[in-house]
């Protein structure tokens, strides 16, 4: 119910919503649980694996029950805390983990079955017969597993990722967090303010309390506009620090536009990766629950979550509230509500010796401890025992504070471990400089253990002032406001005995007696508990429980908290939706795309594109009738082998050299000697890792004395050209030579088949005479005037050349040579069509140069000179690497005609099992040759080229197919290049 | 994990790829097969805490880096050109 | 007589997203200059004598009559405006035409720049922090690129097969910014 003058909400704008198909009214400034109590909803959520009614347990990201999917269709977002969800007009909202409704739930049946529903009931049940894992057991757990559903289709929801740095980064907008942040920003640091809330103040803004002489939720916006207002400081709030990495690196993760009906282009929401020198960790702390019987129905919630409903949201879940708590700060909760006009019921505190009540009046049960609760749907009693005595008490909403665990959880995401501080109740954050301990991270207010306000703004201002130094800025004098100074006195309390079910873990539904259990079976250590029991292994992580467990697993093996440990920390602080680290990789974000100066001109013929490495290259290049790849690229072959044909290489890498040294690092790089090349000539060459195995292989040109221009591999463009960087900074620093890569500059075609030197006779300014420029030559040429590249080299076999002009004539020439081609009977080809023709002639391409082959297995270990060092040459003279028994380079052609090769399919002795053990070889590039009428291929075989004429099977287990095959020559065609030369 | 590129200054990890020991930045002597190349190309020491590796500033300035750092907990203590050259 | 025309990506109309505006520029000569070992200071001196400037420092570009010289990696400047490099320069390092091999994006509005860049590259391009004249070698999402802050914005080079994709992506960055700004006041 709302409560009269409280809360902050603005009461003028009315904004409906739906749960569950009813239809509900809120106002602006509500979250979803806020308006949920106010309409006094109380059941929200069915617990995970018993299936137990739940309700709003606190007021922030640390909610463990109140999770809901909002939106509907593919937009639908499954297990939002309806704590942080904001409201807005239309919202739609479903609960989960119930069927059909919230209130008749069938699987609520698992409590029944509790007793045999203990920790580690999975392990000890679904163990026998071990043949019912697969077709029982798994798919009855799966269709109970799961918290919320997904939609299973695309989600809509566009989100983003972002990089932000800053000096210092202020994580917690409370009062320790804007004290550091007003520190820095006086000093002129660049600071970054985080808060998880809608706006900065933290628990200011859920308290009565003033800072400062007025209000603090006044204090501390007024105090953020003037920070906001400051060029050097940013503020973004609504955003969770998620976790803490190496580097002074941050996650962090911003819900944009979830609180607004309408987000046009706005991201749902955003994944920062936060860059800072030094961070404050002003965090803050939760709230520890109390576990007692009966201690998970709706209505139970955190005395600190009651407070932020009445003041932030004048919302009260109930009519009468009675209090349990050892810790005199809480009480604070009853004075606000009688304050409020709501009725205190009673309040429970276990001390014996607690103190009198002030200024409430409901009765006090000191040494009081709740032995049972009672309400099917929601809390409606509760039965108390002091002593001997038993009392029943009426009660809706019970508030809960077993005092505060800080928020450290960034602290530890390194691997550091908290520390136990017996005096404080509480975990701390690992010292400065203890293993694991995020550097650069300081700790301040609430999150280090203080509790009254104005201890929080000393600790702020302190923390300001040190992450100052350490950034070699000095802080300046700074007063603090009056605040509150009473933190009050409190005694530690995890638990209180009881019969009955002692809930630990609300969203995992652990019990005390699971955690006793799992001790009592040997997984004492807290990483066996945890994970027999699955305490904390939740979405909430175990925020609320962790510690309790922990407590309880302390008490019943008779050992110290710190003495039991406490389970690893990791990221995310908060749940971080896939949708927000993959941001920006959806649709065409997946990759960039190259595309080549020719790429237009091709998709405006329809030819499909195949991707080579981020390049789009066409495929082939259907001619009317087609109605096959086959049929266009057969043609394609056919074409170039008769007339001419046009293809564009410029994806090839080009890295260009100048200086009087760059033979020698060639000679390093190659194993081949390329330093005696003569200007204008051409030359192929392989280079090796040091590993003694082929890397790339490709023509260099020596386009004049000290000006050369080497061609890589499509797919091995970018490798080559770190390993070029490598060798000339790790092992030839001082050779006069530099390179850059220009494959962008110039846009590249094949002009390939017996028409191509008449082609280029038209093309060229000036005519071209073959006969003056021999196979391998190059040179400058000219088209229509602009400057252009020639090198007479084929990877067809045929009479070819490749030309070379700046990229942007590329799109124009490329119409030129394809009109051109076209007029000789010729015209493009696609990327079939080249495999195809250098299949035939027998060039292997990286599916041969695959990262395992040696220039000895390809048959080029002429290759390799003797006389100069080089790149793996040592590595290559391992004998296992010379070893004539080695799978080689071969041809493989089918016995029968129509017999089908395949690539991929693997090599036996005819008669051989074709399995493993017998294997011969395998096949590496494979196609049908128009040009001889039948199948082909390239592959390793076992001592290949010493078994030339010898018979083998084929086999493909994939596609099922078996082929008797020849060894061969893998040149297939011109064996002795004339065509090229011609 | 950032990486402060004496030539660039500090940068994100992602702008960067490792290779391996730093090692790899010196070829043993010898064009035959050895010991020593052996041990170039097999033998790695792994140590758990600072070692030395080589990283390639690839999306940055192109450089390679020597850079030294701990294994266990990430903590960078220099970084330096491969090449022996200045910033 | 056959005829070549050039590409102008530059014509693609610029677009327009609130305060900023994201545009190809026009086709500039460029020459990558990369002394040779031991060479940077002759290189330099024939810059000098040549169009009056230095060889830029890491991170800075640096301007002249008709020429701008752009740090550009490892020991390596990026000269852009002339035709043809002074040919003293090719003494003493590696000239090359990379005219082609780049294409310059610019992303007016100083501010927004950065704003809608920190989408994409992992650097701090806050005029702040990245002022005007200011160069790097970064990513843009997972594109290579050279970023250079502009009294006007920042321009962004990426090699020319990419031009595309960048243009994609930094549109893309600009709705999403302009979404935000759209979102109601709390």
């Amino acid at each position: 119910m709302r409560v009269a003058g409280y809360g902050r909400v603005d009461r003028a704008r009315k904004l409906r919503f739906r749960f569950d198909g009813r239809s509900y009214a809120g106002f602006a400034g509500d979250t979803l649980a806020s308006a949920l109590l106010a309409n006094d909803v109380r059941l929200v959520a069915r617990s995970f694996k018993y299936h137990r009614p739940r309700g709003v347990m606190t007021a922030g990201s640390e909610e463990p029950n109140a999770l809901v999917e909002i939106g509907r269709g593919a937009a639908k977002l499954p297990n939002v805390r309806a704590t942080v969800q904001e409201l807005y007009d239309g919202l739609y909202a479903e609960s989960q983990n119930r069927w059909p409704s919230l209130a008749v739930d069938m699987l609520a049946v698992n409590a029944l079955a509790a007793p045999f529903l203990g920790a580690g009931f999975y392990y000890k049940t679904f163990m026998w017969p071990p043949s019912f894992w697969e077709k029982v057991y798994e798919p009855a757990i799966r269709r109970a597993a799961g918290l919320g559903r997904f939609s299973r289709e695309a989600d809509p929801a566009r989100q983003e990722k972002a990089f932000v740095s800053c000096d210092v980064l202020v994580i917690g907008a409370g009062p320790a967090g804007l004290m550091a942040a007003q520190v820095a920003a006086a000093a002129g640091a660049d600071v970054l303010l985080v808060d998880e809330g809608t706006a900065p103040g933290g628990r200011l803004l859920a308290e009565d309390e003033a800072v400062g002489g007025k209000a603090g939720h006044r204090w501390a916006a007024s105090l953020a506009e003037g920070l906001a207002a400051l060029p050097n400081v940013r503020i973004l709030t609504r955003t969770a620090v998620t976790g803490a990495y190496d580097g002074g690196t941050y996650g962090a993760l911003e819900r944009v536009a979830e609180h607004v009906a309408e987000r046009g282009d706005a991201p749902g929401v955003c994944f920062w990766r936060i860059d800072a020198r030094v961070a404050v960790l002003a965090t803050g702390a939760l709230e520890r629950p109390i576990a007692f019987p009966g201690n998970d129905r709706p209505g139970v919630m955190m005395a600190s979550a009651i407070r932020s409903y009445l003041h932030r949201w004048g919302v009260v879940g109930g009519r009468r509230v009675a209090l349990y708590t050892a810790n005199d700060a809480a009480r604070r909760t009853a004075r606000d509500l009688a304050a409020s006009g709501v009725e205190v019921a009673a309040v429970i505190d276990p001390r014996a010796e607690a103190p009198p009540l002030v200024g409430v009046d409901a009765p006090l049960l000191a040494g009081g401890r709740i032995v049972a609760t009672s309400g099917r749907l929601g809390l409606t009693g509760l039965t108390v025992k002091t002593g001997s005595q038993t009392h029943r008490i009426a009660a809706d909403v019970l508030a809960l504070s077993g005092g505060w665990n800080p928020s450290v959880h960034l602290a530890c995401h390194m691997g550091g471990r908290p520390v136990w501080d017996e005096a404080l109740g509480a975990f701390r954050a690992p010292e400065p400089g203890a293993p694991g301990a995020v550097p650069g991270l300081l700790p301040a207010g609430a999150a280090a253990g203080i509790w009254d306000t104005s201890g929080c703004l000393a600790s702020g201002r302190a923390a300001g002032a040190a992450a100052l130094e350490r950034i070699g800025r000095a802080a300046t004098e700074m007063d603090l406001p009056e605040a509150e100074s009473e933190p009050g006195s409190q005694t530690v309390v995890f638990q209180t005995p009881g019969r009955g079910r002692a809930w630990l873990d609300f969203q995992n539904d652990v019990t005390v007696k699971d955690v006793q259990l799992s001790a009592r079976e040997g997984f004492a250590s807290v990483e066996h508990m945890k994970r027999y029991t699955t305490q904390g292994m939740a979405p909430d992580q175990g925020k609320n429980s962790n510690v309790g467990a922990l407590a309880v697993l302390a008490d019943v093996t008779g050992r110290t908290i710190p003495e039991t440990g406490t389970t690893t920390f990791r990221p995310p602080y908060v749940p971080l939706p896939l949708g927000a680290i993959g941001a920006g990789a959806e649709g065409k974000g997946f990759a960039p795309e190259r595309f080549t100066t020719s790429h237009a001109a091709s998709r405006a013929r329809g030819t499909p594109m195949i991707e080579a490495g981020l390049w789009y290259r066409p495929s082939f290049f259907p001619a009317p009738g087609e109605t096959t790849w086959r049929e266009a690229c057969d043609r394609e072959v056919t074409m170039v082998r008769g007339a001419v044909g046009v293809a564009d290489v410029s994806t090839l890498g080009k890295i260009e050299f100048h200086g009087p040294d760059t033979g020698a690092l060639l000679d390093l790089v190659y194993t081949s000697r390329m330093s005696t090349l003569k200007p204008g000539r051409v030359r192929y060459g392989i280079m090796l890792r040091e590993d003694g195995h082929v890397m790339d292989d490709g023509t260099t040109a020596r386009l004049a004395d000290d000006h050369w221009v080497m061609t890589t591999t499509t797919a091995a463009a970018g490798q080559v050209m770190a390993h070029l960087d490598m060798v000339q900074q790790c092992h030839a620093p001082r050779l006069r030579t530099r390179f850059t890569s220009t494959t962008d500059g110039w846009a590249q075609f094949s002009i390939a088949g017996p028409k191509a030197a008449t082609l280029l006779d038209a093309l060229l300014d000036g005519g071209h005479d073959a006969a003056a420029v021999p196979f391998m030559a190059c040179g400058a040429v000219q088209v229509a005037g602009v400057a252009a590249r020639l090198f007479r080299i084929s990877f067809s076999g045929e009479h070819a050349y490749e030309i070379a002009v700046p990229a942007r004539y590329g799109a124009s020439l490329w119409r030129l040579l394809v009109a051109y081609a076209e007029g000789l009977g010729g015209g493009p080809y696609g990327m079939e069509a080249l495999n195809v023709l250098r299949i035939e002639k027998g060039f292997p391409t990286h599916a041969e140069l695959h990262g395992r082959t040696t220039a000895y297995d390809l048959g080029l270990q002429r290759m390799l000179s003797p006389k100069k060092d080089f790149i793996g040459k040592a590595g290559a003279s391992r004998v296992g690497l010379l070893d004539p028994g080695r799978e080689r380079l071969v041809g493989l052609r089918p016995v029968a005609a129509q017999g089908r090769l395949l690539a991929g399919a693997h090599l036996f002795a005819p008669g051989a099992r074709p399995v493993r053990t017998e294997d011969q070889g395998y096949i590496t590039s494979a196609c049908y040759s128009p040009t001889l009428g039948h199948d082909i291929a390239l592959g390793f075989a076992v001592a290949g080229p010493d078994r030339l004429g010898e018979r083998l099977k084929m086999v493909d287990h994939l596609r099922k197919c078996t082929t008797e095959v020849e060894i061969c020559d893998p040149v297939f065609l011109d064996p002795d290049g004339e065509r090229a030369r011609a | 994990m950032r990486i402060d590129c004496p030539v660039c200054g500090p940068r994100d990890l992602r702008e960067f790829t490792p290779k391996g020991a730093a090692c790899y930045a010196t070829r043993p002597e010898g064009e035959e097969w050895s010991e020593a190349w052996h041990e170039h190309l097999h033998l790695r020491e792994n140590p758990a805490g600072r070692s030395e590796e080589l990283w390639y500033h690839g999306a940055g300035c192109s450089a390679w880096l020597i850079v030294e750092r701990d294994t266990r907990t990430h903590e960078i203590f220099s970084v330096r050109r491969a090449d022996g050259g200045a910033a | 007589m056959p005829d070549l025309v050039a590409d102008t990506p530059s014509e693609r109309g610029a677009t327009k997203v609130d305060a900023a505006s994201l545009s190809v520029l026009a086709y500039t000569p460029m020459h990558l200059l990369a002394p040779f070992p031991g060479g940077s200071e002759a290189m330099a001196a024939a810059l000098t004598e040549a169009y009056g400037v230095r060889l830029p420092a890491p991170g800075e570009s640096l301007s002249a009559d008709g020429a701008e010289l752009r740090w550009a990696g490892r020991d390596q400047a990026l000269l852009l405006g002339p035709d043809a490099p002074a040919p003293a320069l090719h003494t003493h390092g590696a000239v090359t035409d990379v005219s082609d091999v780049y294409l310059r994006l610019m992303l007016t509005g100083p501010s927004e720049a950065a704003d809608i860049l920190a989408r994409l590259v992992p650097i701090d391009l806050r005029p702040l922090r990245f002022a005007s004249g200011a160069t790097a070698k970064t990513l843009l999402g997972h594109i290579s690129a050279q970023v250079t802050a502009r009294a006007d914005g920042v321009e962004i080079m990426v090699m020319r097969s990419f031009w595309q994709s960048a243009f994609h992506e930094i549109e893309t960055a600009m709705t999403r910014v302009a979404g935000r700004a759209a979102l109601p006041p709390d």
